[in-house]
């Protein structure tokens, strides 16, 4: 499903080249569970956003969904996250001005889907994440488990294929943190790919497969 | 896609998410449009006092003036070749057809005397006409007679402020006043007609054109005023005024200034002063959107984060510039409607307090100033919200 093929991404800072990610070679099948693991500026971030059609390469080739991505068009990029990704940030990345339901519809919202529609997707997701109560609470009123299970809802509300996670328990304790990898765990079961890039030790052995990056390389991939 | 309604629910969202900034956007602009609402109205109301003051002469008018001008308005005599102006001249131009009125003007100072009270005054050497041409009611008594212009009795009527300090509350009809050492019978006082573009036509005294040039020891006259008939053509007249007076002087030795060309003239040079006005006024909206262009770049920079996740959530780059200009224009447009409030009635407020000051609330400039209040809200949006929709989501989402 996912295939990066010789995958480079060279930052130019003054006159300096920082190759974040260099000749990256992976393929990641649908559903599978795949941890990221490597010490801070090996490079996890960045391969997660080419993955996410954050960022674009700056050399290789990307195939997603038998599709080739680099060559698209910013729009057509778009279009890809809104129905095909879900991204769950490390610090929720939630607006504060609206409610936990509100955040959820967000993305349904900018795809136009109808209000009643919307509500009753956003409900059922919250819902099915044990946070329905919370549905007309703003962030602010949140714990930080609360705010990612909020987040992790909006990710997965427009059925994406794949749930990309950077650091999703980085700024948890460790109870809420396993919570979120559970339910995490529980979508993956559902079918979703799941990406998860991660410092703990803990929380990557979970995955299926691992990958560790080291100055931009994989030096080990399952 | 987004719904509209969405759309402009997650606008009014983020506006009222930030109600200081909102505000104070919306109050650059407003103050923007309400001195350019008040400025112009204010230079209107001027505009139509003073055309007003003029126009109440009525609009058939001609003015002849010795000498040729150069420009309107400034008379350049060629030295000792002109003829000079008579009352001959003016009982000839009387028969040129549709011409109804015509008054040979002389103008002046003296010490008008009466029981013993004296005052200097202005003395106007006018003919029989002159209510008629320039609509002055006789309040007592009548206007100066039909006499032969070139052997008038010594006749004066007086003007209402001079009626009242030498006469107070008596009437002054049929008796003796002194003009400049010759004695007149007072005939007949005029009503009030209060300042004219600053001339004080009430504090005066009118007798005939002969009786003054021999006051002043002229043998020309100022000026000849001539009124036609209502709807006859204003250039055969005009034509015709020139031919006269070349066949009488051998060449055209005089100017004619019709009360149009003077109402085009002042006309023009009062758009100007609207203009100015105006223009003052445009200066403080362009200020306002200096600020508004501020607060939008403050505005898309606090919410970079913001835009990155909009981005991450599969909005295009048209979605954000859009929310962003959106903002923009709503914020612009009622900073705009409350500053036309605040003019509209400031301009109230202001003719309430200085009655004096003519205000004129003009449909024209206000429009003008609510369009551009909306365009330089939107240029001030557009600059932002273009920076706004080109953030590349990766940096975006990592602002904060
Ligand atoms: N926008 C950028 N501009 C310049 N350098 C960047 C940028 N993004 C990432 N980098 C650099 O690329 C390297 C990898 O960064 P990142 O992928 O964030 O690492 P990780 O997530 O593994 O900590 C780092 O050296 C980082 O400084
Ligand atoms: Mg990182």
């Amino acid at each position: 499903m996912i295939e990066l093929q010789a995958i480079q991404r060279d930052f130019n800072v003054g006159d300096q080249t920082i190759h974040a990610l260099q000749q990256i070679n992976l393929t990641i099948s649908q559903g599978e569970y795949v941890s990221i693991m490597g010490p801070s500026g090996s490079g996890k971030s960045t391969l997660l956003n080419v993955i996410g059609l954050l960022d674009r390469p700056s050399s290789g080739t990307y195939t997603l969904d038998q599709a080739e991505i680099t060559a698209l068009s910013d729009d057509e990029r778009a279009d890809i996250r809104q129905h095909k990704i879900g991204f769950i940030f490390q610090f929720f990345q939630l607006l504060p001005r609206l409610t936990a339901q509100e955040n959820v519809e967000l993305p349904m919202l900018l795809a136009g889907t109808a209000p009643f529609v919307r509500q009753q997707r956003a409900r059922k997701v919250l819902q099915s994440l044990d946070i329905l109560d919370r549905a007309g609470h703003r962030p602010d009123q949140l714990s930080g488990g609360q705010q990612q299970r909020v987040a992790i809802a909006r990710a997965t509300v427009m059925q994406p294929k794949v749930i990309l996670a950077d650091e999703p328990t980085g700024n948890l304790d460790r109870h809420s943190g396993r919570e979120v990898i559970r339910i995490l765990e529980r979508l993956n079961g559902e079918g979703m790919s799941l990406i998860v890039v991660t410092h703990d030790p803990e929380v990557g052995q979970r995955a299926k497969r691992h990958i560790r990056m080291i100055d931009g390389k994989i030096t080990h991939s399952d | 896609m987004l719904k509209l309604r969405d759309f402009i629910r997650l606008i009014v969202m983020a506006i009222f998410c930030h109600r200081l900034r909102a505000f104070l956007t919306m109050l650059c602009i407003a103050i923007g449009i309400a001195a350019v609402v008040l400025l112009t109205s204010i230079g209107e109301g001027i505009h139509r006092f003073v055309l007003s003051e003029f126009t109440q002469f009525g609009t058939n008018l001609i003015g002849i003036n010795p000498g040729r001008a150069t420009t309107v308005g400034a008379s350049v005599g060629v030295f000792g070749a002109e003829r000079p102006l008579t009352i001959d001249d003016a009982e000839a131009l009387k028969r040129i057809a549709n011409v109804e009125a015509v008054i040979p003007m002389v103008q002046g100072n003296a010490e008008i005397k009466a029981f013993g009270k004296s005052r200097r005054s202005t003395v106007y050497g006018v003919g029989a006409e002159f209510p008629t041409v320039f609509t002055f009611n006789v309040s007592a008594g009548r206007f100066l007679p039909d006499d032969d212009p070139l052997a008038p009795r010594a006749y004066a009527v007086l003007g209402y402020t001079l009626k009242n300090e030498l006469f107070g509350t008596k009437s002054p009809l049929g008796q003796y006043i002194r003009i400049g050492g010759s004695r007149y019978r007072v005939i007949g006082t005029l009503e009030s007609k209060g300042q004219v573009l600053g001339f004080d036509l009430d504090d005066a005294v009118y007798i005939p054109t002969q009786r003054s040039l021999a006051m002043f020891n002229r043998d020309s006259v100022m000026e000849i005023d001539l009124l036609y008939k209502e709807g006859a053509n204003q250039q055969q007249i005009v034509g015709a005024i020139e031919k006269l007076i070349i066949a009488r002087h051998g060449k055209m030795d005089v100017t004619i200034t019709t009360q149009q060309q003077m109402l085009e003239i002042l006309g023009s040079i009062l758009n100007v002063l609207t203009f100015a006005v105006g223009a003052l006024g445009g200066i403080s909206l362009l200020v306002g959107g200096v600020g508004i262009l501020t607060i939008t770049t403050i505005a898309v920079r606090e919410r970079t984060s913001e835009i990155g996740l909009y981005r991450a959530l599969g909005a295009r780059r048209i979605q954000i510039l859009a929310l962003f200009l959106g903002e923009a224009a709503i914020l612009s447009g009622l900073g705009g409607v409350i500053g036309l409030a605040v003019g509209l009635l400031g301009g109230q407020l202001l003719q309430l307090i200085f009655p004096a000051l003519p205000t004129h609330f003009s449909l024209f400039f206000t429009s003008l100033s609510v369009i551009l209040a909306i365009i330089i809200g939107l240029i001030a949006g557009v600059l932002p919200a273009m920076h706004a929709a080109q953030l590349d989501p990766v940096t975006a989402l990592r602002a904060e």
